[in-house]
């Protein structure tokens, strides 16, 4: 019991910015559009809060200060480059998954590419202190997680705007003739998208490592997407998809501390969530859950 | 002159070749825009296409014989991502196909019998065979119980990851990286290639990769099969009111598709090493393959030139970075190229705007 209760720290650490995440891809195909980019965005959200600490810290900034401009700038950034999946997906009509893994490509070279023109390397230069657990020994990440699930539960189910939102997901054209701007509710969907996993990827850089490298996300992204699936598209079910997701990997780092685990190899916790989501959407199969009209453009006018 | 641009614009081709020099040029800008010389990009694509080093003079045949054998695992899995493409699907599970044939031919390459010509070829077939199945399951998950095959091949692409590093760990002589050598008879290297191209990595993989080009065509174009996918791609409704096993269809289409991959895998196993590997993270074949099959249209021969310059751009990289430009501008291009291809859709809205607007001008005028 004990090990466990010590585990919760790293579990929170590792849970949190998947958490954050995937609450920003089921908002953005709450709205009807699907967004495969996440891994793409976390990694440019990593990057940029990684340089920015990394250059504040050496201008001698104060180090919380530094901390929190250096989300912010991740923040902004996965925003920035989510508008494009945006423009794309909403005002061009084009294939969503194309899309999206272009920006997941295109996101490999823009990292390292950074890192190469500021850092003269493939990575960025190490901070030299990253966040700070409090007296609990919970990185403050996890309490911005927690914030992020009930803020978006609050939006999307007890105000108008948020039913406004999940209609364009289900139903655009009948949106739309109640007067419902479709379009300008997705680009507040994948922009929410954007800069939830631009922060995540902060979160990530400043709490689990001390640079960022091509390895620093390393397929949260895609976990992340399959904790919107597998949670069912509701903040709750995300929230709990997440929390296991990221206890299974905490698992692979620390099973070598547990004697019962030992035996297994590392790599089954590593598997664990994608098995599991592969088998609930089989199960769940049937009751379609996803919004209905999530991937498809939609055209004003078009019936 | 405007009618041909029409026609330039509406040929598929004519947007793919439109689509790669756009991304060249923002890659370029991009090189000029950070301070460096894009011509020093030029001039290592010259060299990793030609061989002939223009700075010095000098010739070195080795980068044409790479350049060629690193497209072959690009076409390999363009073809995958094209073959399930043309049936309506997404397979972003190339890598998984991939890795899993990769991981099971390195296993007969360790464990199977050494016996000439057999032994590589029991490998090679495995690794077909294994991709083949991992493409099936996504074929079936879809088919059948109506999972999104995007989100399954992400999913099994991960787990193939970790089931190749389970099973690999076990193999004879592994360390944390690598495994023993291969047996002699394992190995698909070309005396023949590797004398004229100056010891390149060039081996027999590219008469199966050319061999499966062309059975990629044949079965597209030439067979019912091919009809049949093509159709289920246009519209699934007509092709199953036309009597068209659609949920068959599906599952086939996603055996050749991983079968595909999974070759490209066995070929890079046996042919680009000499040992096998354990993985700590993806190649990015697969992922890669996606984007070839997007800029080749899905057919035979764009998606072979599409893994050309894919190849191309992959052995640029190290002369790149000896010439001051960050090699990541590769990726950078590949991904650009990827976006416009997406944005393709919008130059359909912008041919009804035009059409509008004649259209008005035209009741206006009367």
């Amino acid at each position: 019991m004990s090990t466990i209760i010590n585990m919760l720290p790293s579990v929170l650490m590792i849970v949190a910015p998947i958490l954050i995440t995937a609450i920003g891809g089921m908002i953005c195909e709450k709205s009807g559009v699907v967004n495969i980019a996440l891994e793409g965005l976390m990694a440019i959200g990593a990057c940029t809060a990684a340089s920015a600490h990394v250059l504040m810290e050496a201008s001698g900034v104060n180090h919380s200060l530094s901390l929190i401009l250096a989300l912010l700038m991740g923040f902004v950034v996965g925003g920035l480059f989510s508008l494009v999946h945006a423009a794309a997906a909403i005002n061009l009509n084009a294939d969503q998954t194309i899309s999206g893994t272009g920006i997941n490509l295109l996101s490999v070279g823009v990292t390292i590419f950074a890192s190469q023109i500021l850092f003269n390397a493939d990575r960025t230069r190490e901070f030299r202190m990253g966040m700070q657990t409090d007296a609990l020994g919970v990185y403050p990440t996890a309490y911005i997680a927690i914030a992020v699930v009930v803020i978006s539960w609050f939006i999307l189910y007890k105000i108008p705007f948020g039913m406004h939102l999940r209609a364009c997901g289900e139903h655009p054209g009948a949106a739309e003739s109640v007067g419902i701007n479709v379009k300008k509710m997705r680009y507040f969907a994948v922009v929410a998208s954007g800069v939830l996993a631009g922060l995540a990827g902060g979160c990530v850089v400043l709490t689990q490592t001390i640079q960022y490298t091509s390895n620093t996300i390393n397929g949260r992204g895609f976990i992340a997407l399959a904790a919107v699936s597998f949670g069912r598209w509701r903040p709750l079910g995300v929230a709990g998809a997440a929390l296991l997701f990221g206890t299974a990997q905490a698992f692979s780092i620390i099973a070598n501390n547990i004697p019962a685990l030992r035996v297994l190899p590392t790599e089954i916790f590593n598997i664990l969530p994608y098995v599991v989501t592969l088998v609930a959407l089989v199960l769940f199969s049937g009751k379609n859950y996803a919004p209905s009209a999530a991937g498809k453009p939609y055209e004003k006018g078009a019936s | 002159m405007k009618l041909s641009r029409q026609k330039l614009l509406q040929s598929d081709g004519g947007v793919s070749v439109l689509v790669v020099l756009l991304g060249f040029l923002v890659g370029t800008i991009l090189v000029a825009l950070v301070g460096k010389n894009p011509l020093n990009m030029y001039k290592a694509l010259l060299q990793a296409l030609t061989g002939y080093n223009i700075d010095n003079g000098r010739m070195n045949v080795r980068y044409i014989g790479e350049t060629l054998n690193y497209s072959v695992p690009f076409i390999l899995c363009g073809l995958s991502m094209g073959f399930a493409k043309r049936v309506g699907l997404f397979n972003i599970g190339g890598e998984g196909q991939y890795i899993m044939g990769m991981t099971i031919a390195q296993m007969v390459a360790l464990l199977g019998p050494q016996v000439q010509t057999l032994h590589w070829l029991l490998a090679i077939l495995s690794a077909i065979v294994v991709g083949a199945l991992w493409g099936v399951l996504v074929g079936v998950l879809k088919a059948k119980y109506e999972v999104s095959e995007v989100v399954s091949t992400i999913m099994l692409n991960y787990i193939a990851l970790y089931l190749s590093r389970i099973i690999s760990l076990r193999m004879p002589g592994a360390t944390t990286f690598r495994t023993a050598n291969y047996p002699e008879t394992a190995m698909i290297g070309n005396e023949f290639f590797t004398r004229i191209t100056n010891f390149s990595l060039l081996n027999n993989g590219i008469f199966m990769m050319i061999l499966a080009v062309f059975t990629y065509w044949f079965i597209m174009e030439k067979t019912s099969l091919g009809y049949g996918m093509r159709a289920t791609g246009f519209n699934k409704e007509a092709a199953r009111a036309s009597g068209i096993p659609v949920v068959k269809s599906i599952s086939i289409s996603m055996a050749i598709s991983g079968a595909f991959a999974g070759l490209a895998g066995g070929i890079i196993a046996l042919g680009s090493f000499r040992h096998g590997r354990i993985l700590s993270g993806m190649d990015n074949y697969g992922f890669d393959g996606i984007a070839v099959a997007l800029v080749g249209n899905c057919t035979a021969l764009g998606t072979t030139l599409a893994g050309l310059l894919f190849g191309l751009l992959k052995n640029a990289q190290p002369l790149m970075q000896s010439k001051q430009i960050p090699k990541e501008i590769t990726f950078i291009i590949q991904g650009l190229i990827v976006i416009f291809i997406a944005l393709r859709s919008a130059l359909k809205l912008y041919q009804q705007y035009k059409e509008k607007k004649a259209l008005q001008k035209e009741v206006g005028v009367r």
